[in-house]
C-alpha cells in the first residue's frame, strides 16, 4: 500500500483541544466505518513522523479525521493548532478489518467511547443514519466536561431522528447546573444500566485508553456479555 | 487520549503489518504457539517501546516481535503457531 498525498480541504474546531480535518486524497479507495489510517508528516529537513488516526466520516462521505491535541505530542499539536486549508500531508489506508461496523447485522450495537475514542464510533453512528438502519444503536460517551464532548450538536440531531439511535453521556470531572446524565467514570453498575440485555447478544465496540477499554470490557463481562461480542480498540502513544 | 499507555492492541500495528507483509492482518486469526488460543490479531496485546512485542491475551506468551532500524525490519513470528488470512 502506498502513501497518498492528501490536502486539507476543511477544518472544524470541535472543542478547544479537538479538531476535525477533512482531507482530499486523490486515489483514496474508500473506507468502512471504524477503520483508521496512518498519517505521515515530513519536515523541511526530511524528518518524518507517523501516527494512526481513526476515520470520523461515514463510508462514502469525504474523508475526515478528528484529532485531539496531546500537549507533548509530535504530530497532534500541528494538526490541531497549526494545520490549515490547503496544507498537504500523506496518508496510507484504510486499515482494519476487525473494529468495523458495516450495518448488515440485525442485533443491537452498543458503542462505548472514552474521550476521543468516540471518533471511530462516530463513523459507525453516521453510517447507521446514512444507511437508514433501524437496528438499535446506543452510544455511551464518557467526557471530562460538557465542553469536552466531541460532536455534541450532531449527536443531538442523530438522536432526534428517532431511528433507534440513542446517546448516553457521562461527565466525569465537571457537570453544568441541572445536569441529569451520569457524573462518574464508567463502572459495572453504570454499564448494567445502559447495556442492552445479554439475551439480545449485542455487538459491542469500545474505544478509548487502555484503562477505559479494560474497565468497559470487564464490566460488560460481569453483566453477562460474552467476550467474543466485545470489540475493542485501545488508544495510546502511537495515536498521538 | 491523555494517557501514555504502552499497552495497546493489534489494531495499532495494522498499518505496520500491512507495510511488512502486504496484507491487513487485523482480522487474521492468530494461533498462540504457547496455549493454542485463537484470536483475531486485533485482540492481541501489543506493547510498544524500542520495538513491538505482541502477546497472547490468554497466556501472555510472546507471539510476535518487531524491531525496525537502519532501513530494515525484523519480524519474529516464532511464538505464533499459525495465521489464517481471508482471501
Amino acid at each position: 500500500m502506498t502513501w497518498l498525498t492528501a490536502e486539507i480541504a476543511a477544518v472544524n474546531q470541535e472543542t478547544p483541544r479537538v479538531r476535525t480535518l477533512e482531507l482530499a486524497a486523490r486515489g483514496w479507495p474508500g473506507h468502512r466505518a471504524g477503520q483508521h489510517l496512518d498519517l505521515r508528516l515530513t519536515a523541511e529537513d526530511g524528518y518524518q513522523a507517523q501516527r494512526s488516526y481513526s476515520i470520523a466520516s461515514a463510508p462514502g462521505e469525504p474523508l475526515a479525521l478528528t484529532v485531539e491535541r496531546l500537549d507533548d505530542g509530535e504530530v497532534s499539536p500541528y494538526l490541531v493548532d497549526e494545520a490549515r486549508e490547503g496544507d498537504r500531508l500523506e496518508v496510507r489506508g484504510p486499515i482494519g478489518g476487525y473494529f468495523v461496523w458495516d450495518g448488515d447485522e440485525p442485533q443491537p450495537s452498543l458503542l462505548i467511547a472514552g474521550g476521543s475514542g468516540v471518533v471511530p464510533l462516530m463513523a459507525m453512528s453516521r453510517h447507521h443514519a446514512q444507511i437508514e438502519s433501524r437496528a438499535p444503536m446506543r452510544l455511551v460517551v464518557s467526557s471530562r466536561t460538557l465542553a469536552d464532548v466531541i460532536y455534541r450538536e450532531e449527536l443531538n440531531r442523530l438522536t432526534a431522528k428517532g431511528d433507534g439511535f440513542e446517546v448516553v453521556h457521562t461527565l466525569t470531572r465537571e457537570q453544568p447546573p441541572g445536569w441529569t446524565g451520569y457524573t462518574r467514570r464508567i463502572d459495572p453498575e453504570l454499564l448494567s444500566e445502559v447495556a442492552f440485555p445479554a439475551a439480545e447478544a449485542p455487538r459491542v465496540y469500545v474505544c478509548g485508553s487502555t484503562r477505559f477499554v479494560d474497565a468497559a470490557a470487564d464490566g460488560l463481562i460481569e453483566a453477562g456479555y460474552e467476550p467474543g461480542w466485545i470489540r475493542t480498540e485501545r488508544f495510546g502513544a502511537t495515536g498521538s | 487520549m491523555e494517557t501514555r499507555d504502552l499497552k495497546l492492541d493489534g489494531n495499532a500495528i495494522g498499518g505496520l503489518m500491512l507495510e511488512l507483509v502486504g496484507s491487513d492482518l487485523t482480522a487474521a486469526i492468530s494461533v498462540c504457539g504457547g496455549c493454542g488460543a485463537h484470536e483475531e490479531m486485533a485482540r492481541l496485546d501489543v506493547y510498544t517501546g524500542a520495538g513491538i512485542v505482541v502477546r497472547c491475551r490468554h497466556c501472555e506468551a510472546v507471539m510476535i516481535r518487531i524491531v525496525q532500524g537502519r532501513g530494515r525490519s525484523w519480524l519474529d513470528l516464532s511464538g505464533t503457531a499459525s495465521l489464517q488470512l481471508d482471501q
